[in-house]
């Protein structure tokens, strides 16, 4: 069953367009890659589908309901769940009122949420009581991804999770990412690390220039010539 | 030919750099420790001063807290704030007495105020004010919270949805700033007026090294700024909404990705900030007089210890608030002179000069404040 779909989107910032019809579909428990480079989408498109950003054109469905347009807290209500690229932690809160913000909406007892949620990050568990802002590039992404899990989304979109990085570290967040999507979580996810985030891919997508470029399963994109040429590095 | 203006410029530019590449804590410390001695000191030979200093900067902050928190949440300054703690002082006064100005020289009374029940204006105890007084400011904080949250409204969640700037933000505060005043002026006339007239009796306080006067009505100005201060303390740190406050401070767009209505948050912030500037309004009445120019002078203290602190953090007001009220007070006191020119003390109608001197040393030395994160 398809989780999430956007069909022939059409978003930007302001006056300037920058996606111009680009369409993904997310089935039930996959890993999807979104590859491209600087400039062709990725984020745009990731920002529109979760209603941060205006969607002009085209229509986004969650699920088989049509949730176009809906405001970013609709849309975690409904189980998206947004992690932004920068900036995805709230620094001068603990690691632990950085998760029961990730709860905020939930009206129901989240403390044994969070109790679930940092025994996936041991390493962030151990500084619950320490300040975000404290913490080390790897466990605030951690705490980041940690946090997006507090409303037990259906679909976590991944902003460039393994961006800025040191690359021991991005092996440990993929692996995470792994784990989380082995418990039942779809993910799709934007990267520029193409060739380890397709090898853990079911599918992926390639934008260029605000269109879609090309799709397929993880592997067949690996393999395939033109992608190797133009977004693996040979 | 010597250019000192030229010579000032470099020194002060080369004290920042100076300042700025030490780390935090090392920049800390050695502030605090230049303050512990300068209060141990004060102590020491004006006693009395520090006290009144101590009470002053316990008031202060409580405008202060809420200039912070609207600063660290809505992201502007708020130029009202002041006005907004003097209009608190009218409203209870208002509530206590129904007077108003009818003209240039006398009022009018309107037939029932909270002052007419019986005993409201009967002093509790050493201090100088019935229970009437205390219900009025309770009134008063509902009252001022409450039109802070329709200006929000009517003002600055339309200027939001426009996406403007901080700039309009901080002039269309400063337009609020003078009709509230003119709204003082037309409706209490420009005359001070006080809560209670008549002489106050201070007691005597015996200190072992020395002797100081206070007022009963000073130790409840800084009972209530405690409790209240330990109140905020307890809602930004203990409470849902506070941890939403301090989490829309930290990162606007992470907490409305996170499903936190910030527009909730924002009218939080306003019936807070509203509630604890009206009570500072009316204890620095309670302290001074009522007075509708009083509230533009005072936005230079909110400011300069909003800013000593750190902007946006509520501890940082609180530490720039005494500090703002210690020094202010204690310049009216102290004999200083540099090469034979009386720098102090200072005619008391420009104590709050001492204020802007902090704060320009600040902005200067370390904009960040004394708590703030260096951006």
């Amino acid at each position: 069953m398809t989780v999430l779909e956007a069909r022939e989107v059409v978003s930007g910032y302001g006056e300037v367009e920058i996606l111009h019809g680009v369409s993904i579909r997310v089935e039930e428990e996959e890993i999807v890659t979104i590859i491209g480079p600087n400039g062709a989408g990725k984020s745009t498109l990731l920002k529109t589908v979760f209603g941060l950003l205006p969607c002009k054109r085209g229509k986004v469905f969650f699920g088989g309901e049509d949730v176009t347009g809906q405001s970013p807290q609709v849309m975690a209500r409904k189980g998206v769940c947004y992690v932004p690229q920068s900036d995805n932690v709230f620094p001068s809160l603990t690691v632990q009122e950085n998760l029961e913000m990730g709860a905020f909406i939930r009206r129901d007892d989240y403390r044994p949420k969070i109790e679930e949620v940092l025994a996936l990050f041991p390493d962030v568990l151990e500084r619950r009581h320490t300040r975000a802002g404290k913490l080390s590039g790897g466990q605030r992404q951690m705490l980041a991804l940690a946090r997006a899990l507090m409303l037990d989304p259906r679909i976590l979109l991944l902003d460039e999770p393994s961006a800025s990085l040191a690359p021991n570290m991005v092996d440990l967040v993929f692996t995470k990412i792994l784990d989380i999507n082995r418990s039942g979580v779809a993910i799709v996810m934007v990267e520029q690390n193409a060739r380890e985030s397709l090898n853990l891919s079911h599918r992926g997508y390639v934008l260029a220039m605000g269109q879609n470029r090309l799709e397929g399963s993880g592997e067949s994109l690996l393999n395939n010539e033109e992608m190797g040429k133009a977004y693996l590095g040979g | 030919m010597v250019r000192p203006i030229a010579g000032a410029a470099q020194l002060v530019e080369r004290a920042r750099h100076f300042f700025s590449s030490l780390p935090d804590t090392v920049i800390a410390t050695a502030v605090w420790l230049l303050f512990a001695a300068l209060v141990i000191w004060a102590v020491t030979s004006e006693a009395q001063l520090v006290v009144v200093g101590i009470i002053v900067g316990s008031i202060l902050a409580l405008g202060a807290i809420g200039l912070t928190l609207i600063y660290g949440i809505m992201k502007f300054a708020n130029f009202a704030h002041g006005d907004t703690m003097m209009l608190g002082a009218y409203v209870a006064f208002f509530f206590l007495t129904g007077q108003v100005a009818r003209d240039a020289t006398e009022d009018a009374e309107l037939p029932w105020s909270i002052g007419s029940l019986p005993g409201a204006l009967e002093p509790i105890g050493k201090l100088t004010f019935g229970y009437g007084l205390i219900i009025g400011t309770v009134v008063a904080a509902m009252v001022i919270a409450l039109l802070l949250v329709a200006l929000n409204r009517l003002v600055y969640r339309p200027l939001r949805q426009r996406g403007s700037g901080i700039v309009v933000f901080a002039v269309a505060s400063l337009g609020l700033a003078m009709a509230t005043r003119a709204l003082m002026l037309i409706i209490w006339g420009p005359d001070p007026r006080v809560y209670v007239s008549g002489i106050h009796m201070a007691d005597k306080y015996d200190l072992g090294f020395t002797t100081i006067t206070l007022k009963a009505d000073q130790i409840f100005m800084f009972a209530v700024a405690v409790v209240l201060t330990a109140l905020v303390y307890l809602l930004l740190f203990r409470t849902k909404l506070g941890k939403a406050m301090r989490a829309v401070t930290d990162n606007p767009d992470l907490a409305r990705v996170s499903g936190i209505d910030t527009e909730r948050v924002f009218t939080w912030t306003w019936v807070i900030g509203g509630a604890l500037v009206a009570v500072a309004g009316v204890l620095l009445a309670l302290q001074a007089q009522l007075n509708p120019n009083l509230g533009f002078v005072l936005l230079l203290p909110l400011f300069a210890a909003t800013i000593l602190g750190g902007i946006g953090s509520p501890q940082g007001a609180l530490a720039g608030a005494m500090i703002v009220g210690i020094s202010q007070e204690v310049s009216v006191g102290i004999d200083l002179s540099i090469g034979g020119a009386d720098i102090l003390p200072l005619a008391p109608a420009y104590k709050f000069s001492v204020a802007v001197v902090i704060m320009i040393f600040m902005l200067l030395l370390r904009p960040q404040g004394l708590f703030g994160a260096k951006a």
